[in-house]
């Protein structure tokens, strides 16, 4: 394939690839995302492969791995275009009548459609499915559609025409209004506006290299949404940075991501390459004049990598320890030069903004939290998985018509979000509507956006207990509010789950808390006491009942049962 | 150990301190475990003090600093799975094994690691075997499991 | 070079470009505590124990004296309530480590911040990771012979007995520097030397 020389030749060469496709011919979509392929989908897969080869009909069927399609409960999932026809807990003993009766036959095999366990509904297509129905799925929603290694397959969906939108038509000034005035929030925890960050980046040390990074490090436990969204789609992210770097003035962009994911590593491999072979990276991009490379650096394993200075101490080959100057990575980033770091997610809304404008975008969601959320739901919920829904959608509605419910029979408890630096609110808040600020003023920020339902059989001493467990594994150690604060925090809530626990310490707790909010080094440091902060919060009675009357109100903690 | 494929490992990268953890990475890929004698010619090679090299090697989870066993025997213990009951698998492993997380038994048959969320909740209680994915595990399912690894 | 004035503890005090809250309060002849710190050193802002209180713009923020830039009309609140609370608790903590540390500086600040020493549980690994040897060996010396392991709370320093033998003895420099023991190095080192081959892979704790 030759390099694209402008934007016309893009759009011509789409046009060969939409003309290529024959909108009737069946496709097989089999998902090949984390909890897919760990319940068997590569067997699946490989069944599918046999079969056409068995019955001749390479040229008659297109099968693809795709990435993560959302409804992981019901795993492995098959789709067959064009009809959408949705197969779940499909094994490759299936396959074979899958081929007759609905690829040859066009024919619904019952058994292996949704049904509904309460109502006995059946729905065969895709959007019919209560767990997708009334999702806004803008960034995942072409993920079941396409193939993550073919750059052609996302052109074919209109990929990459927000990248020569912004090169041709718009000045990178233009570029960051638009992504200003969209209101675009950091979708990795903080919340904060990236056109503001953008600029910062922008404006800082004229005439010094600066760099785009993108945060796909997803370290916290129950967040699985970058990945699942980088490996189904690595371009769109890509084309995000590219237009970024385009704004900010950067030539050299980062990727961090975990070296645990091989299909995200390969895929992403692969996007790279292609993007460089076709002309979206590499110098003269599109031939519009502006230059770009992009490298992929892998974190090997701690938590801490994900603060964005531990981070950029890491790309720069050094132990990953938060730096602790009084400066802005925005300013002073990797190498001293200037740096602008967002998430996945955030760098996936750029493209749509980019084509749609703002006032689309900010059309969607809250008066202050715009655009939809890619949202990770796990714990005791009948449905895990992804779910993408505008800001501003009540929590019950996740819960309960994404998610499903609780399951067993049980009662909703406790929602935890952002893992081991966010916070926990119970069930009586199930009404808040899933909104960055909302969420904040309720102690619980929304974080990188992953849920954790609890149902009532959970602890929550023994909840606060393990998410300081895990922090125990995975901070640097430096400071010593974080490393000593910690240690004492652990064993006081280790302590209470065994019977253990004495009077005063819930208010040592929180003056642990206190000093370690405040003067630990970095932001995971000052983080660490949030989610046992939240639970003090809502749910005192507990640690008070293990305290004074050695009993745990869920009956989960062992020795005092 | 593949003294071959780690020399050319680090020759590909010889005075380039900013690879060290790319390096530190493909010996382990290789290697499964880095030996204190080839972390020291990480630091020769790289031009890196061994003392960085130590600390990469004793902060990042996925580097092992002893030789593992035939097995990796992986639990998750992310929160969605322990809220599933990751905790009673992993009890049941400890039992069966009879080592802890970050050990290898003297046979040198099973090492076991608890790991970080795998991205896969769905699936909870995870355990991974030798590569292989047993999702929505129940203690005895594992102990049967075990069995069949010689 | 420009002349900054800022207040601290509502005495003006001139600064100039490029110092910390710490360089200018010293030079100002007021005391802040500190662990970590060493003039020769780069400030390393773990111990955390010179947390002060400072105000920009009418907003105030707690932050590390040692690595906070100086600007102008910046005021710095060296004794706050909060401060002080802060600084107790940091104490309390590593008296935790170090119950019986001979170092003069850590028994005069406990005294003077009231910190109890036995308000949690020892655990009397004589090491309150300030890192001065580390950094002096690696900044000063440039010889790199002790380092940090492992992360959270089972971080520990280490010799390299590799370096250490060849080096340690006949400079220890850094045993004076240790803020809890003289003997620390000392013994951290012989310990290293005697099990050269001693396992540092993450300690397993239960």
């Amino acid at each position: 394939m030759p390099r694209i020389n402008s934007a016309a030749e893009l759009e011509e060469l789409r046009k060969g690839i939409l003309a290529q496709k024959d909108p009737d011919k069946p496709c097989i979509s089999v998902c090949a995302g984390i909890a897919c392929l760990g319940s068997g989908n590569a067997e699946v897969l490989s069944a599918f492969e046999e079969e056409i080869k068995k019955q001749s009909l390479d040229a008659k069927v297109d099968l693809i791995a795709t990435g993560c399609h959302g409804f992981c409960e019901k795993g492995p999932i098959v789709v067959i275009y064009p009809e959408e026809i949705c197969y779940l807990e499909v094994t490759p003993e299936d396959v074979p009548e899958i081929i007759s009766q609905t690829i040859l036959g066009k024919q619904v095999i019952d058994r292996l459609i949704y049904t509904d366990s309460d109502t006995g509904t059946k729905a065969a297509h895709q959007s019919e499915i209560p767990f997708y129905k009334n999702q806004s799925r803008l960034l995942i929603g072409n993920s079941p559609k396409i193939n993550p290694k073919s750059i052609e397959d996302y052109l074919a969906v209109g990929g990459y025409s927000a990248l020569s939108k912004a090169l041709f038509e718009m000045s990178p000034e233009g570029v960051l209004d638009e992504i200003k005035k969209a209101n675009l929030r950091g979708r990795g925890g903080g919340g904060f506006p990236a056109g503001s960050k953008w600029e910062t980046t922008r404006n800082a040390q004229p005439g010094v290299d600066k760099y785009v990074i993108v945060n796909a490090h997803e370290g916290e436990p129950g967040a699985f949404m970058d990945r699942a969204l980088f490996t189904g789609n690595p371009h769109l992210i890509l084309e995000g940075l590219i237009i970024g770097a385009y704004a900010i003035g950067s030539h050299q962009g980062f990727i961090y991501t975990r070296h645990d994911t091989p299909v995200l590593r390969k895929n992403l491999d692969l996007a790279l390459a292609q993007a460089k072979e076709y002309g979206f990276l590499g110098d003269n991009i599109l031939g519009s004049g502006f230059s770009f490379n992009v490298d992929v650096h892998l974190d090997v394993g701690i938590f801490v990598s994900g603060e964005s200075s531990a981070l950029m101490k890491s790309i720069e080959g050094m132990p990953p320890e938060p730096r602790p100057k009084y400066i802005r990575t925005s300013v002073t980033g990797i190498w001293d030069r200037p740096s602008n770091l967002n998430n996945v997610e955030t760098w996936a809304n750029v493209p749509q903004i980019i084509s749609n404008g703002y006032e689309w975008y900010s059309s969607i969601g809250t008066e202050r939290s715009k655009g939809t959320k890619l949202i990770s739901l796990s714990g005791n919920i009948v449905n895990s998985g992804v779910v993408e829904v505008p800001m501003g959608t009540s929590l019950r509605e996740i819960v309960f018509d994404f998610g499903g419910g609780i399951p067993n029979g049980k009662k909703l408890k406790a929602i935890h979000f952002g893992g081991p630096m966010g916070g926990t609110i119970p069930e009586s808040l199930i009404d808040t509507p899933l909104d960055f600020d909302e969420l904040s003023k309720l102690g619980a920020s929304l974080g990188a956006g992953d849920m954790l339902v609890l149902d009532e059989d959970t602890c929550m001493v023994e909840m606060a207990r393990l998410f300081l467990d895990f922090l125990a594994g995975e901070s640097c150690g430096k400071c010593v509010p974080c490393r000593e604060g910690m240690r004492q925090m652990l064993k006081i809530l280790t302590n209470m789950t065994q019977g253990e626990g004495k009077e005063g310490d819930i208010k040592l707790l929180e003056e642990i808390s206190g000093v370690v909010g405040e003067a630990a080094l970095c932001s995971l440091g000052r983080s660490i006491q949030k989610p046992l902060i939240s639970m003090l919060k809502y749910f005192r009675d507990e640690f008070e009942a293990h305290i004074n009357e050695k009993r745990c109100p869920a009956n989960a903690c062992k020795e005092l049962n | 150990m593949n003294n071959d494929k780690i020399e050319q490992i680090l020759n590909e990268h010889q005075g380039q301190p900013g690879a060290l953890i790319k390096v530190m990475m493909e010996i382990q890929e290789e290697n499964h475990w880095l030996p204190r004698e080839v972390l020291v010619k990480v630091s020769e090679k790289l031009e890196v003090p061994l003392s960085r090299v130590l600390r990469i090697a004793t902060i990042y989870k996925t580097f092992s600093l002893t030789p593992k066993g035939r097995y990796q025997v992986n639990i998750c213990t992310g929160t969605a799975c322990q809220v599933r009951g990751a905790q009673q698998v992993l009890e049941e492993v400890q039992k069966i094994t009879g080592i802890k997380p970050g050990e290898t038994d003297p046979d040198m048959k099973f090492s076991l690691e608890t790991v970080n969320c795998q991205g896969c909740c769905s699936l909870g209680p995870l355990v991974e075997i030798d590569g292989k994915t047993h999702g929505k595990t129940a203690p005895a399912e594992i102990a049967e499991a075990l069995k069949k690894y010689e | 070079m420009s002349e900054i004035i800022m207040q601290i503890d509502g005495i003006e005090v001139a600064a100039e470009e490029g110092m910390t809250v710490l360089d200018a309060a010293q030079k100002a002849g007021i005391s802040i505590p500190t662990l970590c710190y060493l003039e020769t050193l780069e400030p390393y802002g773990a111990c955390r124990l010179c947390t002060v209180e400072v105000e920009v713009r009418g907003r105030t923020n707690l932050v590390a004296a040692c690595l906070y830039p100086v600007e102008k009309d910046l005021i710095v609140r060296t004794r706050t309530e909060k401060v002080d609370k802060i600084r107790k608790m940091i104490l309390e903590l590593l008296l935790a480590h170090a119950p019986v540390a001979r170092g003069l500086k850590m028994q005069e600040y406990a005294e003077e911040y009231g910190a109890d020493k036995n308000r949690f549980e020892k655990e009397p690994s004589f090491c309150i990771q300030c890192g001065l040897c580390v950094r002096y060996c690696a900044e000063i010396k440039k010889k790199n012979a002790i380092c940090f392991v492992n992360k959270g709370p089972s971080r520990e320093i280490q010799f390299i007995p590799e370096i250490a033998a060849k080096e340690c003895w006949s400079c220890t420099e850094c045993f004076p520097l240790c803020p809890t023991e003289y003997l620390q190095g000392v013994f951290v080192l012989t310990k290293a030397l005697a099990f050269p081959s001693a396992p540092m892979g993450p300690t397993v704790e239960e």
